[in-house]
């Protein structure tokens, strides 16, 4: 149970963290996703124990282990963590790595906990290879296997998969996952890639200049983004202008739309009205035409640039045998669940 | 055409290739020809002391490199101090003192006569015999001075070794439960193990091969055995009996050598690049740490040199009379000398490497880049022995045919010297050159030719522009290496042909240390060179 509250962090004068409070139940995998610069990793470090808590603090099992006055250090927390690098130990075998974190335990328990870890990462047979031996993929399973060996309160993992080829990320994030689940470990992890946190995490925090803009699930902060940074940053979508017609309506050139989220809007406020592009549906029927600008094929679907009439773009994502032409007329329909508006600045 | 291009480089390689593996081979090769009667002789009298204290000069010298080199290296990649910067290049200068000058200077400075203990005899009223203070001609002696100016070798490997170790590494073992201490002893030490090993391989290598100091010392060690035996029993078959005997123990040192090198890459690969940050100290500690790395640097430098300096000071005059005028011009041109010639055989093979990647070409490249773990001593005696041999059956040859004595056509000439400096120094320069020519990727041969240049102008467009520093730096490197070098050039240099090196020995042979002050000084001066081309290239790697 991880519980952070008003944290900051500050490298020297400078402070890359600032006022981030989460919480993670056990078993529940967090990501954190932002651009580069956005104290993602610096926070990680903050949890591991390397950079000290200017201020606020981070409790692991109802135990503070940082805060302005206290750092526990490192090796008395019992984090695990797997680095960007793996940072597996060179001169030591695949079993040697994984007993690394065991001292002090009998020789049994350690041959046991290697096999049995080994077999969960599915390697039974590699103990006795060295690390440049390993494949990639091999080398982050051992990494894995190597921090879960103590049994960590939380694991760490930082960009785990960043030095992975695409296709083997996506199989490991999702294996990484069911064992995670499997053994009830909490784990925060950061990443660039929000598909990969999507695929991970139970709740997904967005980070932009040390703060935290937002924790939710991934459900909530692709359909319900808290602010005009999170809409843009997680999935693809547009702005669309539109005009309150009182606190319940919304006007825009796609249609007028019910509002039932009020945000003390008030009848002519300017609004951006969020479209992804599974809200705009393609429908012949429909009244309501854009003009294809451009497509991109997608196997199953087919991603539209559409031009409306007032200029402005949307995104259809469209079943693939729909297939039109470029400069071609498609009829369409919003097909909004809710509303997600930001006030126009 | 094209077997017959192939076969012109194989040859073209094979020949000089045999020349500089030719001493090896021949001492070797003695092995099958014992000389049983001094065989016999030297086991029933020195040969024991050989062995004994070949090894513990050279086990000593490991030691005393492993742990001066491994200590400064490890505060230097770690630590945060004061001098940091200048201290962690200062710390290469020792590798511009040749053991055997240091070796005099400390001698002159600490014997009966010497400034030091005459200056506690007059202090304390002391007389001979009154008061014990240490031997510095003893085999600890030899083992303190070598280790002094060859810590350096494991310094650079061990310095590299720490920095590169990902700073997640120390994360990593903290994650896993282990304090910073205890990640020394069980992470950062074993995975710079390689390095360390290489580095004191390396040291050891040139403890075996040590003529100047232990001869000066009074120690027995095959390398003076060598010459005894062949000058004073005169038995050239014993002395490369005894050559094969040292040749053996360095080339265990060899392997053990080139095995750590192997183990570096593995150990190394597929990591980033993440230097940790140095971490602060505390200035009272800093300064205790950087006076720690200075001490290295104070012995093993900076008091044999201002000792050498302040001898040298009073005879400046002599830097412009005639005679040493002379050993400088002699020492010069040989150096300039070998250092071409070796220069072009490394281009001639590292091309041919290129060109032709197989075992015809490898093999006898490699066999003949064996020297420079070869002893001077031996390669004198393997040079010696199959021209002299040479020589004999030419001169019985043209008497015969053409009633003509040659003499001496190849042996005790500048011939026979820069064959060995050849065979000793090959891989200085081919090490160099193939460093060069390995950063210009066959695809550049390619983008050239495609860019309409003909062979001839890649070669001078694009190889020659991107050789030039490497083949200055080996031309470089094997010049101060040939300077310093002193059993090989005792052993095979014409009549009366003086150099820097022999006369420094000669002079303080004769217990005139203040007159040998002055080569030794000039041939310090200028092995300062590479050492300032080392520390910028370690740098370089270091930035990148």
């Amino acid at each position: 149970m991880l519980v952070l509250d008003k944290l900051a962090v500050a490298y020297g004068p400078h402070v890359v963290v600032k006022d981030v409070s989460l919480a993670l139940a056990e078993g529940q995998i967090g990501c954190l996703v932002g651009p580069s610069g956005c104290g993602k990793t610096t926070l990680l470090r903050a949890i591991a124990g390397f950079e000290p808590a200017a201020s606020g603090s981070i409790s692991l099992q109802q135990q503070v282990v940082s805060d302005q006055h206290t750092q526990l250090a490192t090796e008395q927390r019992r984090v695990g963590m797997v680095f960007q690098d793996f940072a597996l130990f060179p001169h030591l075998s695949v079993a040697d790595n994984i007993s690394f974190g065991l001292q002090g335990q009998s020789q049994t328990f350690k041959q046991d906990k290697v096999k049995q870890l080994l077999h969960l990462v599915g390697l039974p047979d590699l103990a006795s290879r060295y690390p440049h031996q390993l494949s990639g993929g091999q080398q982050q399973r051992v990494a894995l296997a190597r921090a879960l060996a103590p049994e960590p309160q939380v694991l760490l993992l930082d960009e785990p998969f960043s030095s992975l080829d695409a296709e083997l990320r996506e199989a490991l994030a999702r294996d990484i996952r069911h064992i995670l689940q499997q053994l009830r470990i909490t784990a925060v992890m950061v990443t660039h890639d929000q598909f990969e946190a999507f695929t991970m995490a139970d709740m997904v925090g967005v980070m932009q200049h040390g703060k935290l803009q937002q924790w939710a699930t991934p459900y909530e902060l692709y359909h319900k983004p808290a602010s005009r940074f999170v809409a843009d940053f997680v999935g693809r979508g547009v702005l669309l202008p539109g005009e309150m017609l009182d606190a319940g309506r919304v006007k825009t050139c796609l249609g007028i739309f019910n509002q039932r989220y009020l945000q003390n809007a008030s009848s002519g406020d300017k609004v951006d009205v969020l479209i992804r592009p599974d809200d705009v549906v393609h429908d012949d029927a429909s009244g309501i035409t854009a003009k294809v600008l451009e497509k991109s094929f997608r196997g199953s679907h087919i991603l539209y640039t559409l031009a409306l009439g007032g200029g402005e773009q949307v995104y259809c994502l469209a079943l693939s045998h729909h297939n039109h032409a470029i400069d071609e007329q498609i009829g369409i329909r919003l097909d909004l669940d809710h509303l997600v508006l930001f006030p126009r600045i | 055409m094209l077997s017959l291009k192939a076969d012109i480089w194989r040859w073209s390689v094979l020949i000089p290739a045999l020349l500089l593996a030719m001493p090896v081979l021949v001492v070797f090769g003695s092995v099958l020809s014992p000389d049983i009667e001094v065989w016999r002789h030297l086991r029933q009298t020195v040969l024991a002391d050989y062995i004994t204290n070949s090894l513990l000069l050279a086990f000593g010298t490991g030691a005393g490199a492993l742990l001066i080199g491994t200590g400064t290296a490890w505060l230097v990649s770690q630590y945060q101090f004061i001098g940091r910067r200048v201290l962690q290049w200062l710390l290469l200068l020792p590798l511009a003192m040749p053991a055997y000058i240091i070796a005099y200077t400390y001698t002159g400075m600490f014997d009966f006569a010497g400034p030091l203990q005459s200056a506690l005899r007059n202090y304390f009223g002391w007389r001979y015999g009154d008061y014990w203070f240490p031997e510095i001609r003893s085999l600890t002696g030899a083992i303190l001075m070598l280790s002094l100016v060859l810590y350096p070798y494991v310094y650079m490997l061990a310095r590299t070794a720490f920095r590169e170790q990902s700073s997640s590494m120390l994360e990593a073992s903290r994650t896993l439960g282990f304090s910073p201490r205890q990640h020394f002893w069980k992470v950062a030490l074993p995975l710079a193990r390689p390095a360390l090993l290489t580095g004191v391989a390396l040291a050891m290598m040139e403890a075996f091969a040590d003529y100047g100091t232990v001869q000066y010392f009074g120690i027995a060690t095959f390398t003076t055995g060598i010459f005894r035996t062949w000058f004073g029993m005169g038995s050239q078959g014993g002395a490369a009996q005894l050559a094969a005997l040292l040749s053996s123990f360095v080339l265990v040192l060899l392997v053990l050598e080139q095995w750590s090198r192997r183990k570096i890459r593995y150990f190394y690969q597929g990591q980033r690049q993440q230097v940790s940050a140095l971490r602060s100290l505390p200035v009272a500690r800093q300064l205790l740490v950087a006076l720690l790395c200075l001490l290295p640097v104070l012995l093993g430098f900076v008091i044999p040199a201002s000792q050498l300096a302040s001898w040298a000071l009073p005879n400046w005059q002599q830097l412009f009379a005639a005679d040493f005028v002379r050993l400088i011009w002699n020492s010069f041109s040989l150096a300039a000398m070998a250092a071409i010639l070796s220069v072009m055989l490394a281009l001639l093979f590292a091309y041919a490497s290129r060109l032709r990647r197989d075992p015809f070409v490898r093999l006898p490249v490699r066999m003949a880049a064996l020297g420079y773990a070869i002893p001077g001593t031996v390669i004198a005696i393997g040079v010696m022995i199959p021209l002299a041999w040479l020589d004999r059956n030419i001169d019985l040859l043209a008497e015969q045919w053409f009633d003509i004595r040659t003499g001496l056509l190849l042996s005790g000439t500048l011939f026979a010297l820069l064959l060995a400096y050849s065979t000793r120094f090959l891989a200085v320069s081919l090490h160099s050159v193939e460093a060069g020519l390995e950063r210009i990727k066959p695809s550049m041969d390619n983008a050239a030719r495609s860019l309409g240049a003909s062979p001839l102008q890649v070669l001078r467009r694009v190889h020659i522009p991107l050789l030039r520093g490497s083949v200055l730096t080996a031309l470089m490197l094997v010049f101060v290496d040939v300077l310093k070098e002193l059993p090989a050039t005792l052993i095979l240099r014409p009549f009366n042909f003086n150099t820097l090196a022999v006369r420094t020995y000669e002079l303080a042979s004769d217990e005139r240390l203040a007159d040998a002050a002055l080569p030794a000084l000039a041939i310090v001066c200028v092995s300062i060179i590479p050492v300032i081309l080392l520390s910028r290239t370690l740098d370089a790697s270091r930035g990148s």
